[in-house]
Protein backbone atom coordinates (compact mmCIF):
# COMPACT_ATOMS: atom_id res chain seq x y z
CA UNK A 1 0.00 0.00 0.00
CA UNK A 2 1.04 3.72 -0.64
CA UNK A 3 2.24 5.80 2.20
CA UNK A 4 3.25 9.13 2.75
CA UNK A 5 5.11 11.00 5.50
CA UNK A 6 2.44 12.57 8.16
CA UNK A 7 4.05 15.36 10.54
CA UNK A 8 1.54 16.55 13.64
CA UNK A 9 3.37 19.38 15.30
CA UNK A 10 2.56 21.60 17.93
CA UNK A 11 4.77 24.46 19.74
CA UNK A 12 6.28 22.48 22.35
CA UNK A 13 6.33 18.81 20.46
CA UNK A 14 6.38 16.92 17.79
CA UNK A 15 3.46 14.76 18.82
CA UNK A 16 3.64 12.39 15.57
CA UNK A 17 5.80 11.50 12.92
CA UNK A 18 4.87 8.20 10.86
CA UNK A 19 4.35 7.02 7.06
CA UNK A 20 0.90 6.68 6.38
CA UNK A 21 -1.71 5.47 4.22
CA UNK A 22 -4.00 8.07 4.90
CA UNK A 23 -5.07 10.95 7.38
CA UNK A 24 -8.01 12.65 8.05
CA UNK A 25 -7.94 16.19 9.27
CA UNK A 26 -10.25 18.69 10.22
CA UNK A 27 -10.41 21.66 7.83
CA UNK A 28 -12.24 24.66 8.37
CA UNK A 29 -14.88 24.04 6.13
CA UNK A 30 -15.20 19.65 6.68
CA UNK A 31 -13.20 16.95 7.13
CA UNK A 32 -10.23 16.25 4.74
CA UNK A 33 -9.09 13.04 3.55
CA UNK A 34 -4.86 13.52 2.11
CA UNK A 35 -4.03 10.18 0.47
CA UNK A 36 -0.71 9.93 -1.24
CA UNK A 37 -0.26 12.31 -3.91
CA UNK A 38 -2.76 14.72 -2.80
CA UNK A 39 -2.88 18.52 -4.77
CA UNK A 40 -1.20 20.98 -3.01
CA UNK A 41 -3.56 22.65 -0.48
CA UNK A 42 -2.79 25.31 2.59
CA UNK A 43 -5.34 25.06 5.12
CA UNK A 44 -6.87 26.03 8.40
CA UNK A 45 -8.04 23.60 10.94
CA UNK A 46 -10.91 23.52 13.57
CA UNK A 47 -11.08 21.93 16.74
CA UNK A 48 -11.45 18.57 15.79
CA UNK A 49 -9.93 14.88 15.27
CA UNK A 50 -7.12 13.88 13.19
CA UNK A 51 -7.53 10.70 12.40
CA UNK A 52 -4.58 8.43 11.08
CA UNK A 53 -4.91 5.61 9.07
CA UNK A 54 -2.37 2.69 8.91
CA UNK A 55 -3.76 0.70 5.95
CA UNK A 56 -7.31 0.34 6.51
CA UNK A 57 -6.90 0.39 10.28
CA UNK A 58 -7.42 3.91 12.54
CA UNK A 59 -3.87 3.88 14.38
CA UNK A 60 -4.33 7.26 16.24
CA UNK A 61 -7.16 9.88 17.11
CA UNK A 62 -5.87 12.98 18.21
CA UNK A 63 -8.15 16.05 19.19
CA UNK A 64 -6.48 19.33 17.96
CA UNK A 65 -7.25 22.75 19.08
CA UNK A 66 -7.27 24.32 15.54
CA UNK A 67 -4.45 25.07 13.44
CA UNK A 68 -3.53 24.82 9.70
CA UNK A 69 -2.40 21.89 7.57
CA UNK A 70 0.25 21.99 4.33
CA UNK A 71 -0.46 19.33 2.16
CA UNK A 72 1.79 18.28 -0.68
CA UNK A 73 1.94 15.45 -2.93
CA UNK A 74 5.00 14.04 -1.21
CA UNK A 75 3.51 14.88 2.51
CA UNK A 76 1.75 16.30 4.75
CA UNK A 77 2.22 18.43 7.55
CA UNK A 78 -0.26 19.70 10.11
CA UNK A 79 0.77 22.21 12.75
CA UNK A 80 -1.40 22.84 15.68
CA UNK A 81 -1.82 24.80 18.68
CA UNK A 82 -2.57 21.89 20.89
CA UNK A 83 -3.17 18.16 20.28
CA UNK A 84 -4.68 15.51 22.98
CA UNK A 85 -5.33 11.75 22.34
CA UNK A 86 -9.05 11.43 21.98
CA UNK A 87 -8.80 8.50 24.62
CA UNK A 88 -7.72 10.66 27.18
CA UNK A 89 -10.84 13.39 26.78
CA UNK A 90 -13.03 12.54 29.76
CA UNK A 91 -17.07 14.03 29.26
CA UNK A 92 -17.90 14.66 32.74
CA UNK A 93 -14.94 17.05 33.20
CA UNK A 94 -16.02 18.83 29.91
CA UNK A 95 -19.67 18.90 30.31
CA UNK A 96 -18.22 20.79 33.70
CA UNK A 97 -15.78 23.03 31.66
CA UNK A 98 -18.58 23.92 29.08
CA UNK A 99 -21.23 24.96 32.06
CA UNK A 100 -18.17 26.96 33.24
CA UNK A 101 -17.46 28.92 30.50
CA UNK A 102 -21.27 29.44 29.64
CA UNK A 103 -21.01 31.65 33.02
CA UNK A 104 -17.91 33.65 32.10
CA UNK A 105 -19.68 34.60 28.85
CA UNK A 106 -22.54 36.02 31.10
CA UNK A 107 -20.32 38.03 33.35
CA UNK A 108 -17.65 38.92 30.89
CA UNK A 109 -17.48 42.97 29.81
CA UNK A 110 -15.29 43.65 26.74
CA UNK A 111 -15.73 42.09 23.38
CA UNK A 112 -12.00 40.52 23.54
CA UNK A 113 -13.06 38.65 26.28
CA UNK A 114 -16.01 37.93 25.10
CA UNK A 115 -14.58 36.33 21.82
CA UNK A 116 -11.70 34.59 23.81
CA UNK A 117 -14.27 32.35 25.81
CA UNK A 118 -16.35 31.88 22.82
CA UNK A 119 -13.18 30.42 21.02
CA UNK A 120 -12.50 28.19 24.37
CA UNK A 121 -16.25 26.89 24.56
CA UNK A 122 -16.52 26.29 21.31
CA UNK A 123 -13.14 23.75 21.85
CA UNK A 124 -14.67 22.26 24.47
CA UNK A 125 -17.73 21.88 22.47
CA UNK A 126 -16.00 20.08 19.67
CA UNK A 127 -13.98 18.21 21.81
CA UNK A 128 -17.68 16.61 23.72
CA UNK A 129 -19.08 16.04 20.06
CA UNK A 130 -15.99 13.73 19.23
CA UNK A 131 -16.31 12.18 22.18
CA UNK A 132 -20.43 11.15 21.66
CA UNK A 133 -19.28 10.33 17.81
CA UNK A 134 -16.73 8.25 19.16
CA UNK A 135 -18.56 6.54 21.85
CA UNK A 136 -21.94 5.86 19.24
CA UNK A 137 -19.18 4.40 16.78
CA UNK A 138 -17.82 1.47 18.80
CA UNK B 1 53.85 38.36 53.08
CA UNK B 2 50.43 37.00 54.32
CA UNK B 3 50.71 35.54 57.91
CA UNK B 4 49.40 31.52 57.92
CA UNK B 5 46.11 32.54 59.29
CA UNK B 6 45.39 34.89 56.30
CA UNK B 7 46.58 32.19 53.96
CA UNK B 8 44.28 29.71 55.66
CA UNK B 9 41.52 31.79 55.55
CA UNK B 10 41.65 32.49 51.95
CA UNK B 11 42.16 29.24 51.17
CA UNK B 12 38.58 28.54 52.75
CA UNK B 13 37.26 31.23 50.60
CA UNK B 14 38.13 29.91 47.81
CA UNK B 15 37.15 26.20 48.42
CA UNK B 16 33.28 27.50 49.36
CA UNK B 17 33.48 29.20 45.89
CA UNK B 18 34.28 26.34 44.32
CA UNK B 19 31.41 24.50 45.96
CA UNK B 20 28.81 27.10 44.92
CA UNK B 21 30.04 26.86 41.15
CA UNK B 22 30.26 23.30 41.38
CA UNK B 23 26.82 22.99 42.08
CA UNK B 24 25.81 25.57 40.13
CA UNK B 25 27.56 23.43 37.28
CA UNK B 26 25.61 20.66 38.24
CA UNK B 27 22.01 22.66 38.39
CA UNK B 28 23.14 23.96 35.23
CA UNK B 29 23.97 20.73 33.58
CA UNK B 30 20.33 19.36 34.24
CA UNK B 31 18.56 22.20 33.43
CA UNK B 32 20.41 22.55 30.25
CA UNK B 33 18.97 18.70 29.62
CA UNK B 34 15.26 19.44 30.32
CA UNK B 35 16.23 23.19 27.88
CA UNK B 36 17.59 20.85 25.53
CA UNK B 37 14.82 18.50 25.19
CA UNK B 38 11.98 21.15 24.82
CA UNK B 39 14.62 23.85 22.20
CA UNK B 40 14.48 20.52 20.04
CA UNK B 41 10.81 19.52 20.13
CA UNK B 42 10.03 23.13 19.48
CA UNK B 43 12.30 23.69 16.61
CA UNK B 44 10.02 21.65 13.96
CA UNK B 45 7.17 23.62 14.68
CA UNK B 46 8.89 27.52 14.04
CA UNK B 47 10.98 25.78 10.95
CA UNK B 48 7.74 24.40 9.11
CA UNK B 49 6.04 27.79 9.98
CA UNK B 50 8.78 30.06 8.96
CA UNK B 51 9.20 27.91 5.18
CA UNK B 52 5.52 27.95 4.71
CA UNK B 53 5.73 31.94 5.20
CA UNK B 54 8.80 32.62 3.03
CA UNK B 55 7.20 30.55 -0.10
CA UNK B 56 4.00 33.10 0.79
CA UNK B 57 5.94 35.36 1.09
CA UNK B 58 8.01 35.18 -2.23
CA UNK B 59 4.02 35.08 -3.98
CA UNK B 60 3.03 37.83 -2.05
CA UNK B 61 3.12 39.97 -4.86
CA UNK B 62 -0.10 38.52 -6.44
CA UNK B 63 -2.36 39.28 -2.93
CA UNK B 64 -5.35 41.56 -3.38
CA UNK B 65 -5.42 43.15 0.29
CA UNK B 66 -1.42 43.77 1.01
CA UNK B 67 -0.46 42.49 4.45
CA UNK B 68 1.79 44.55 6.07
CA UNK B 69 2.94 41.49 8.64
CA UNK B 70 4.34 40.24 5.43
CA UNK B 71 5.57 42.45 2.37
CA UNK B 72 5.90 45.55 5.40
CA UNK B 73 4.45 49.09 4.99
CA UNK B 74 6.81 49.55 2.37
CA UNK B 75 9.24 51.51 4.36
CA UNK B 76 11.78 51.37 7.25
CA UNK B 77 11.75 54.51 9.23
CA UNK B 78 11.27 52.93 12.71
CA UNK B 79 13.22 49.83 13.69
CA UNK B 80 12.28 47.76 16.76
CA UNK B 81 14.27 45.06 18.22
CA UNK B 82 13.16 43.02 20.72
CA UNK B 83 16.28 42.01 22.52
CA UNK B 84 15.98 38.72 24.37
CA UNK B 85 18.57 38.29 27.66
CA UNK B 86 18.19 36.19 30.81
CA UNK B 87 16.64 37.49 34.14
CA UNK B 88 20.22 35.93 36.26
CA UNK B 89 23.33 36.76 35.67
CA UNK B 90 26.67 34.50 36.30
CA UNK B 91 26.12 32.74 32.85
CA UNK B 92 29.57 33.55 31.04
CA UNK B 93 29.07 35.62 27.81
CA UNK B 94 25.65 35.04 27.27
CA UNK B 95 24.28 37.96 27.80
CA UNK B 96 26.81 40.31 27.12
CA UNK B 97 27.33 39.16 23.62
CA UNK B 98 23.19 39.37 23.21
CA UNK B 99 23.62 43.18 24.24
CA UNK B 100 27.05 44.14 22.07
CA UNK B 101 25.04 42.67 18.95
CA UNK B 102 22.38 44.85 19.93
CA UNK B 103 24.46 47.94 20.43
CA UNK B 104 25.79 47.37 17.30
CA UNK B 105 22.78 46.95 15.23
CA UNK B 106 21.73 49.59 17.03
CA UNK B 107 24.26 52.33 16.06
CA UNK B 108 24.54 51.01 12.80
CA UNK B 109 20.77 51.87 12.12
CA UNK B 110 21.21 55.08 14.12
CA UNK B 111 23.81 55.77 11.59
CA UNK B 112 21.49 55.36 8.60
CA UNK B 113 19.59 57.80 10.37
CA UNK B 114 16.70 55.11 11.38
CA UNK B 115 14.33 55.38 14.46
CA UNK B 116 15.17 52.71 17.21
CA UNK B 117 13.02 51.51 19.84
CA UNK B 118 13.87 48.44 22.20
CA UNK B 119 12.00 46.06 23.50
CA UNK B 120 13.83 43.88 26.28
CA UNK B 121 12.85 40.46 27.34
CA UNK B 122 14.79 39.64 30.65
CA UNK B 123 16.41 41.77 33.74
CA UNK B 124 20.18 41.66 32.35
CA UNK B 125 19.48 43.36 28.68
CA UNK B 126 16.77 46.13 30.16
CA UNK B 127 19.69 47.14 33.02
CA UNK B 128 22.31 46.40 30.53
CA UNK B 129 20.64 48.41 27.75
CA UNK B 130 19.18 51.22 30.13
CA UNK B 131 22.28 52.85 31.21
CA UNK B 132 23.18 53.53 27.14
CA UNK B 133 19.77 53.72 25.42
CA UNK B 134 16.78 53.95 28.50
CA UNK B 135 15.00 56.31 26.87
CA UNK B 136 14.44 54.10 23.52
CA UNK B 137 13.18 51.42 25.69
CA UNK B 138 9.44 51.20 25.15
CA UNK B 139 8.92 47.80 26.67
CA UNK B 140 10.21 45.45 29.03
CA UNK B 141 9.29 41.98 30.21
CA UNK B 142 10.75 40.24 33.21
CA UNK B 143 10.62 36.84 34.86
CA UNK B 144 8.96 35.00 31.33
CA UNK B 145 9.11 31.58 31.64
CA UNK B 146 9.68 30.95 35.08
CA UNK B 147 9.61 28.64 36.67
CA UNK B 148 9.21 26.85 33.10
CA UNK B 149 8.19 28.46 29.22
CA UNK B 150 5.22 27.93 28.24
CA UNK B 151 3.41 29.26 24.97
CA UNK B 152 1.50 31.44 26.67
CA UNK B 153 4.54 33.32 27.58
CA UNK B 154 5.37 34.22 23.82
CA UNK B 155 1.88 34.67 22.91
CA UNK B 156 2.03 37.58 25.48
CA UNK B 157 4.82 38.94 24.03
CA UNK B 158 3.95 38.40 20.53
CA UNK B 159 0.26 40.27 21.46
CA UNK B 160 2.07 43.16 22.51
CA UNK B 161 4.07 43.47 19.92
CA UNK B 162 1.55 42.99 17.19
CA UNK B 163 -0.32 45.88 18.77
CA UNK B 164 2.15 47.77 18.88
CA UNK B 165 2.80 46.97 15.00
CA UNK B 166 -1.18 47.98 14.39
CA UNK B 167 -0.97 50.65 15.66
CA UNK B 168 1.61 52.00 13.94
CA UNK B 169 4.31 52.17 16.60
CA UNK B 170 7.04 50.74 14.39
CA UNK B 171 8.27 49.22 10.38
CA UNK B 172 10.35 46.72 11.16
CA UNK B 173 11.14 44.26 13.83
CA UNK B 174 14.38 42.30 14.85
CA UNK B 175 14.45 39.76 17.29
CA UNK B 176 18.34 39.23 18.96
CA UNK B 177 18.98 36.02 20.66
CA UNK B 178 21.17 33.32 21.08
CA UNK B 179 20.68 30.26 19.46
CA UNK B 180 21.72 27.01 20.76
CA UNK B 181 24.35 25.04 18.63
CA UNK B 182 25.50 22.93 21.94
CA UNK B 183 26.65 23.47 25.08
CA UNK B 184 29.79 24.97 24.91
CA UNK B 185 28.65 27.43 21.28
CA UNK B 186 26.03 29.54 21.23
CA UNK B 187 25.64 32.03 18.13
CA UNK B 188 24.28 35.32 18.40
CA UNK B 189 21.22 35.81 15.92
CA UNK B 190 19.65 38.48 14.72
CA UNK B 191 16.37 37.56 12.66
CA UNK B 192 14.12 39.77 11.49
CA UNK B 193 10.00 39.04 12.30
CA UNK B 194 8.18 41.35 10.60
CA UNK B 195 7.94 42.15 8.06
CA UNK B 196 8.89 38.22 7.19
CA UNK B 197 12.04 38.41 4.88
CA UNK B 198 12.10 37.40 1.39
CA UNK B 199 16.03 35.86 0.76
CA UNK B 200 17.21 36.82 -2.32
CA UNK B 201 17.44 34.44 -5.27
CA UNK B 202 14.75 31.96 -3.23
CA UNK B 203 11.90 34.31 -5.38
CA UNK B 204 12.72 32.85 -8.38
CA UNK B 205 13.75 29.33 -7.41
CA UNK B 206 9.96 29.33 -5.74
CA UNK B 207 8.40 30.34 -8.86
CA UNK B 208 10.12 27.44 -10.93
CA UNK B 209 10.12 24.74 -8.04
CA UNK B 210 7.17 25.36 -5.93
CA UNK B 211 3.82 23.76 -6.27
CA UNK B 212 0.86 26.40 -6.05
CA UNK B 213 -1.35 25.85 -3.43
CA UNK B 214 -5.00 26.00 -3.26
CA UNK B 215 -6.19 27.51 -0.30
CA UNK B 216 -9.11 27.37 2.05
CA UNK B 217 -10.55 29.45 3.02
CA UNK B 218 -9.10 32.28 0.71
CA UNK B 219 -5.45 33.40 1.14
CA UNK B 220 -6.46 36.86 2.83
CA UNK B 221 -8.23 35.07 5.55
CA UNK B 222 -5.48 31.98 5.84
CA UNK B 223 -2.36 34.73 6.02
CA UNK B 224 -4.36 36.78 8.49
CA UNK B 225 -4.29 34.08 10.84
CA UNK B 226 -0.92 32.38 10.12
CA UNK B 227 1.15 35.98 9.93
CA UNK B 228 0.41 37.44 13.86
CA UNK B 229 1.01 33.47 14.71
CA UNK B 230 3.96 33.55 13.52
CA UNK B 231 5.45 36.17 15.53
CA UNK B 232 4.25 34.45 18.22
CA UNK B 233 5.89 30.71 17.36
CA UNK B 234 9.35 32.70 16.56
CA UNK B 235 9.32 34.59 19.56
CA UNK B 236 8.83 31.51 21.27
CA UNK B 237 11.06 29.72 19.62
CA UNK B 238 13.66 32.09 20.52
CA UNK B 239 12.68 31.70 24.10
CA UNK B 240 13.64 28.15 23.75
CA UNK B 241 16.78 29.08 22.14
CA UNK B 242 17.84 31.14 24.94
CA UNK B 243 16.96 29.21 27.71
CA UNK B 244 18.89 26.29 26.51
CA UNK B 245 21.68 28.45 25.65
CA UNK B 246 21.56 30.18 29.05
CA UNK B 247 22.06 26.92 30.97
CA UNK B 248 24.87 25.67 28.38
CA UNK B 249 26.77 29.17 28.60
CA UNK B 250 26.61 28.85 32.76
CA UNK B 251 27.70 25.13 32.68
CA UNK B 252 30.75 25.73 30.89
CA UNK B 253 31.41 29.37 32.79
CA UNK B 254 30.47 27.15 36.47
CA UNK B 255 32.69 24.76 34.97
CA UNK B 256 35.65 26.87 34.37
CA UNK B 257 34.76 28.78 37.81
CA UNK B 258 35.59 25.17 38.96
CA UNK B 259 39.03 24.93 37.57
CA UNK B 260 40.23 27.84 37.95
CA UNK B 261 39.42 27.67 42.15
CA UNK B 262 41.32 24.58 41.91
CA UNK B 263 44.53 25.94 40.48
CA UNK B 264 44.19 28.91 42.77
CA UNK B 265 43.21 26.42 46.17
CA UNK B 266 46.77 24.39 44.83
CA UNK B 267 48.82 27.68 44.25
CA UNK B 268 47.34 28.97 47.57
CA UNK B 269 48.44 25.84 49.46
CA UNK B 270 51.48 25.58 48.07
CA UNK B 271 52.21 28.85 49.57
CA UNK B 272 50.73 28.04 52.97
CA UNK B 273 52.98 24.85 53.28
CA UNK B 274 55.84 26.68 52.08
CA UNK B 275 55.62 29.62 54.86
CA UNK B 276 54.72 27.20 57.31
CA UNK B 277 58.06 25.54 56.69
CA UNK B 278 59.78 28.63 56.35
CA UNK B 279 58.04 29.41 59.83
CA UNK B 280 59.23 25.96 61.74
CA UNK B 281 62.79 26.84 60.73
CA UNK B 282 63.11 30.00 61.54
CA UNK B 283 62.04 29.44 64.74
CA UNK B 284 64.26 25.91 65.05
CA UNK B 285 66.97 28.71 64.43
CA UNK B 286 66.37 31.06 66.44
CA UNK B 287 66.30 28.30 69.51
CA UNK B 288 69.57 26.69 68.30
CA UNK B 289 71.07 30.06 67.81
CA UNK B 290 70.02 30.99 71.42
CA UNK B 291 71.43 28.06 72.91
CA UNK B 292 74.31 28.38 71.23
CA UNK B 293 74.86 31.94 72.97
CA UNK B 294 74.24 30.38 76.43
CA UNK B 295 77.16 28.11 75.86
Amino acid sequence: METFPFTLVSPEKILLEKEVSMVVIPGLKGDIGVLPNHAPLLTLLRPGVVRVYDGAEVFMQIFVNGGFSEITPEKCVSLVTEGTLLEFLNKSTLEIEIKNLLEDIEISKTREEREQVGENLDIARAKLMEILTHEKMQ
Amino acid sequence: MATLKALRDRRKTVQSTQKITLAMKMVAGAKLRRAQENVEAGRPYAYVMGQILRDLAAGAQALETPQPLLTGRGQDFVHLLLVATSDRGLCGPFNSSIVRQARKLIEELQSQGKTVQICTIGRKGRDMLSREYGELIVESFTEVGSPRLRYSDAERIGDSILKMFEDGLFDVCNLIYNHFKSALVQEVTTQQIIPVPIENGQQIQDKSLKAIYDYEPAEEKILGQLLPQNVTVQIYNALLENAASEQGSRMTAMDNASRNADDMIRKLTLTYNRSRQAQITRELNEIISGAEALQ
